[in-house]
């Protein structure tokens, strides 16, 4: 399952995007650690998989909780996406 | 406040129940009820198929809202909460059902329910709820395959259209088909965000615009965010509607139009179809647990 977390607003839109499928055959899940901020954390979805999962308090923050690791200029990789050994997240800003 | 003003956002509470069946010869009776911030829906199965319903509008207390939904149709039928093989909670008020068996995400039952009235070809459901707004995909089975769900605004929201029908003093129910009462279609409003859409709306009033035409501004506005959202995770036929804001044809038709897909019709209150894809699930669980299946 494709899910999409985060929102649309006036300003844009701030979609952090998982491809659950993958998370459910990942045994480390790295992303959780490799984030500073701590978003991400592992959940059981509707259908009974261990997945990964974006945090709920968060969702409607990403624009400013990502903020650390998108600086405007000489952008870095992403520590989540870096930290995924398949290629399961992607930013939609 | 006025005396007797009326209350523009109050909708109709509902209640159906199919008199050709009795829940006393079934079964397998099981209960989805999907406790939204708006309205609560409960949907009763007898042996698989669809045998009542009920909607509520949410009340402030938060366990009583199941019991309430459930209600009508005990009032009706004779049946009790006890008499219910499974029951399976769903929606943002869930985890408020004491008596539930299980509760399943809303994303989930939505997918089921959709494909359960609409069809097995149903692969893109939008449902406008009554404080957010999501995107589905689903397979030929109902099983979620891409989603995204927008709750930071209120725009799109069972909860947006009921201040705007107090702002434009429109009862809720004759928004959508008010807003084609007008000469010619006239561009969105600029900001859909209910807060500034209040300021921009009294702009327009006063410079002369009918009621008509501001709704007409506002509803394609919304409609034109809520298509970004379904083209975000692609648009697919068919195309399923549920939700409170599934009713406003002002939207709908709109939506339909921008995204170019008619949306599938079936004959009952589309803003149960989280309730009946709980219901549904909850006959599956049952079975597993006793191992019909
Ligand atoms: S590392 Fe990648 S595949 Fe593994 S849980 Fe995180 S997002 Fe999913
Ligand atoms: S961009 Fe940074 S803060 Fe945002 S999810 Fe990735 S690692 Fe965490």
């Amino acid at each position: 399952m494709i899910v999409h977390y985060g929102y649309l607003d006036a300003s844009g839109e701030y979609f952090i995007t998982v491809d659950d499928s993958k998370c459910s055959v990942c045994i480390e899940k790295g992303c959780i650690k490799a984030c500073p901020k701590s978003i991400f954390m592992e959940s059981e979805n509707d259908y009974g998989e261990k997945v990964m999962m974006v945090k709920d308090e968060v969702r409607k923050m990403l624009k400013y909780i990502c903020a650390e690791c998108k600086p405007s200029v000489n952008r870095p990789p992403l520590p989540c996406v870096t930290a995924c050994p398949y290629d399961a997240i992607t930013h939609s800003w | 406040m006025l005396m007797g003003k009326k209350d523009y956002w109050r909708w109709s509470e509902n209640v159906y129940i199919d008199r050709n069946k009795d829940w006393r010869q079934g079964e397998i009776i099981t209960c989805g009820i999907d406790v939204g911030s708006v309205s609560t829906k409960a949907v009763i199965m007898v042996d698989g198929s669809l045998y009542a319903y009920s909607v509520i509008r949410t009340g402030v207390n938060a366990q009583e809202n199941a019991k309430k939904a459930f209600f009508p149709m005990e009032e009706e039928t004779g049946i009790k909460i006890e008499n219910c093989s499974y029951i399976v909670g769903t929606g943002y008020g869930r985890i408020n059902i004491p008596f539930a068996h299980k509760t399943i995400t809303e994303i989930a039952c939505h997918g089921k329910g959709a494909s359960f009235v609409g069809g097995k070809k149903i692969r893109t459901i939008l449902d406008m709820g009554g404080q957010d707004c999501k995107a589905i995909h689903i397979d030929e089975e109902g099983r979620v395959t891409n989603f995204l769900m927008n709750d930071k605004c209120a725009a799109g929201t069972g909860r947006g259209l009921e201040l705007l029908a107090e702002l434009l003093e429109i009862p809720i129910e004759e928004l959508g088909t008010r807003s084609f009462d007008i000469d010619e279609e006239p561009e969105p409003i600029s900001n859909v965000c209910v807060v500034f859409a209040r300021t921009e709306a009294y702009g327009l009033l006063k410079k002369g615009w009918s009621k008509n035409k501001v709704l007409a501004a506002y509803l394609r506005a919304i409609a034109e965010r809520v298509s970004s959202l379904i083209m975000r995770i692609g648009v697919e036929p068919e195309f399923f509607v549920s939700g409170g804001i599934s009713k406003n044809v002002g939207i709908v038709k709109r939506i339909e139009r921008i995204i170019g897909l008619e949306a599938v019709k079936v004959d009952i209150d589309s803003q149960i179809i989280g309730a009946l894809g709980a219901a549904i699930f909850a006959k599956a669980l049952y079975e597993k647990e006793r191992g019909i299946i």
